[in-house]
């Protein structure tokens, strides 16, 4: 068996138990992206150089004893939306297509701390605005599920990397779904932690109240292992939040004896691909047959959350890429003939058509006149889709819906209407409205061979339960053990 | 409800945004679809409905006040597309 094809756990244990060098685990990940990267265009900025160097010296210290850390040795791969300290990260977006961080994101230092190796930066949709990575102003990932189809968005070269084994992990981030739905199509566990567990420190805002950072990986234990690295408080971030630190790794059991699921039946409507549906009814059984009693729960709101998180991202994108001027840092436009031209140039020039899209839309939903109609009314309803979920969960310890009404669509399908790919994300912007954790996992295929995703939600801070139920689902089914054949299909 | 041309052209100006005719024409398309789909929440009764900005209960994180070593100049200036004399260049912003 290839080195690069092992789990995060299991590799990482094989560098500790000396029975692999960390040059031979590089050498195999690096020899893969050789081989499939020019098939699936994953990464923006590969850091071989640096990769080499670093697994020079953490051998070094291995060898001299020293503990190396949890992912001592281990490459993954970042999102190029977070920040790396003398590693260009671009969102994507000509606006930074040249802009090189001088510090790293916190949770880059906390990989870091705990020995693990960046093997590169992923493509996403610029500024993360996507859901199908098309978006970029850099290039296109394929999914290596069938490479005339989109990996998923906004973090889809994260995805695509982990699901073609080109990282044992990689890093993302999800406003509305950005981590979950791009799992959910390239067969891979996509972890969406509480907001407020993971430090945005580094992270460059897309919709500040929404955004969180989460991890990749092959299996659910490989992402409970991560969220014991990156999770914590970090005073350089003020809406992290200062909570007791949790072993998510220890007891993940395959059974949930004693735990109740709920099933949001008012929720998964009409709008659903009749294979999903499929895969979700033999879900409900797999969860039943793990020992799960299941509980019918209403989620009223939930279908009014599309609309909400339209409203409030947009908003907040506005205000937050408001700060790209042509001034300080990124693009500025070559000719201009005073300030506000090289403003207007700069951003007309700098910014691709979605993100324009999302800019102008957040400025009308804030705009004297529809601020009432719009913005607060959209933040009542964000009020009433929490109290929602609070009084579901009183019924039940998670509840499990897909994580797309859909699979991966092929290139362009959705060029002709935003508004069509924004329906996409109906399964996974609840929880980023609610600001709760959720977790999308393998869950089958559909009759053209495309993943299928399934999503667990818990309780704010209940990564524990959450991950506990994940970990169950998978460890009874074998989705997760399908590898993509990285080769173009219908 | 839907969006006019002449509001996409306000709110392009607002956003610091030039549009060509073309452009404008589908972002006016795009963005009424959009709002029209968005007004699917002027259905819901939100009388007396507190807003949620945000979903943690903190507000006003403070700190001290402190002087600290930060980054050095040179790095930061390495990102800033005109530079002179160790400033950020800009146009002419005061007449």
């Amino acid at each position: 068996m290839d080195l690069y094809s092992l789990t995060l756990t299991d590799i990482a244990k094989k560098i500790k138990n000396k029975e692999v060098t960390i040059k031979e685990v590089l050498d195999s990940v690096y020899s893969r992206i050789d081989e499939v990267e020019p098939k699936v265009d994953a990464y923006i900025t590969l850091t071989r150089d640096m990769a080499y160097q670093r697994a020079e010296e953490l051998q070094q210290r291995l060898d001299n004893g020293e503990d190396i850390g949890v992912l001592g040795g281990v490459p993954i791969a970042i999102k190029d939306n977070i920040c790396t300290n003398s590693v260009k990260t671009t969102c994507a977006s000509r606006m930074l297509e040249n802009f090189t961080p001088i510090y790293n994101a916190t949770v880059v230092k906390r990989l870091e701390d705990a020995g693990a190796i960046m093997v590169g930066k992923t493509n996403m949709d610029e500024f993360a605005m996507g859901s199908s990575t098309e978006t970029s102003y850099i290039k296109k990932t394929k999914n290596p599920w069938n490479l005339a189809r989109v990996p998923g968005g906004s973090s889809g070269g994260s995805a695509a990397a982990v699901s073609a084994d080109m990282a044992y992990a990689a890093l993302g981030s999800d406003t509305g779904g950005s981590i979950r739905q791009p799992a959910s199509y390239c067969s891979v566990v996509g972890l969406k932690p509480t907001y407020g567990l993971i430090s945005r420190f580094g992270l460059i805002a897309f919709a500040s109240s929404l955004d969180q950072i989460g991890p990749f990986t092959k299996t659910v234990e490989d992402a409970a292992l991560m969220l014991n690295v990156i999770a914590g408080y970090d005073k350089m971030d003020t809406t992290s939040a200062n909570v007791e630190k949790v072993d998510y790794v220890s007891g993940l059991s395959n059974n949930l004896n004693g735990k109740v699921v709920g099933i949001p039946t008012d929720f998964i409507t009409d709008g659903i691909n009749k294979d999903v549906k499929l895969a979700y009814d033999k879900a409900i059984e797999t969860v039943k047959n793990a020992g799960a009693k299941v509980q019918e729960i209403k989620l009223e709101y939930a279908k009014y959350s599309l609309a909400t998180y339209y409203i409030i991202a947009t908003a907040e994108a506005s205000s937050n890429l408001g700060r790209y001027d042509g001034i300080r840092y990124g693009y500025r436009a070559k000719d201009f003939s005073d300030l506000d031209e090289l403003y207007v140039k700069s951003r007309t020039e700098g910014f691709g058509e979605e993100v324009k899209r999302r800019i102008m839309l957040g400025t009308y939903v804030l705009s004297s006149g529809y601020y009432d109609a719009y913005y607060k009314r959209a933040q009542q309803v964000r009020t009433l889709i929490v109290e929602n979920f609070k009084k579901a969960f009183e019924a039940c310890d998670v509840i499990m819906i897909p994580t797309a009404p859909n699979t991966s669509f092929k290139f362009g399908a959705h060029n002709a209407s935003p508004l069509e790919m924004y329906l996409e994300d109906i399964y996974t912007v609840p929880v980023n409205i609610a600001g709760l954790p959720g977790i999308s996992v393998p869950g089958g295929f559909d009759n053209n061979g495309m993943p299928i995703g399934i999503q667990f939600i818990a309780k704010a801070f209940d990564e524990k339960t959450l991950l506990q139920a994940a970990y169950a689902f998978e460890q009874n089914t074998d989705y997760h053990t399908e590898r993509p054949k990285i080769e173009e299909g219908k | 409800m839907s969006i006019s041309k002449e509001e996409v052209k306000h709110i392009a100006k607002l956003s610091k945004l030039n549009l060509t005719e073309q452009e404008l024409d589908k972002y006016t398309n795009d963005l009424s679809d959009i709002v029209n789909f968005a007004n699917e929440l002027s259905n819901i009764d939100v009388d007396g409905i507190k807003p949620t900005a945000h979903i943690l209960d903190i507000k006003n994180v403070f700190r001290k006040d402190e002087v600290q070593p930060s980054y050095d100049r040179e790095q930061i200036l390495k990102n800033a597309p005109s530079k002179d004399a160790g400033c950020i260049s800009v146009p002419k912003v005061v007449e």
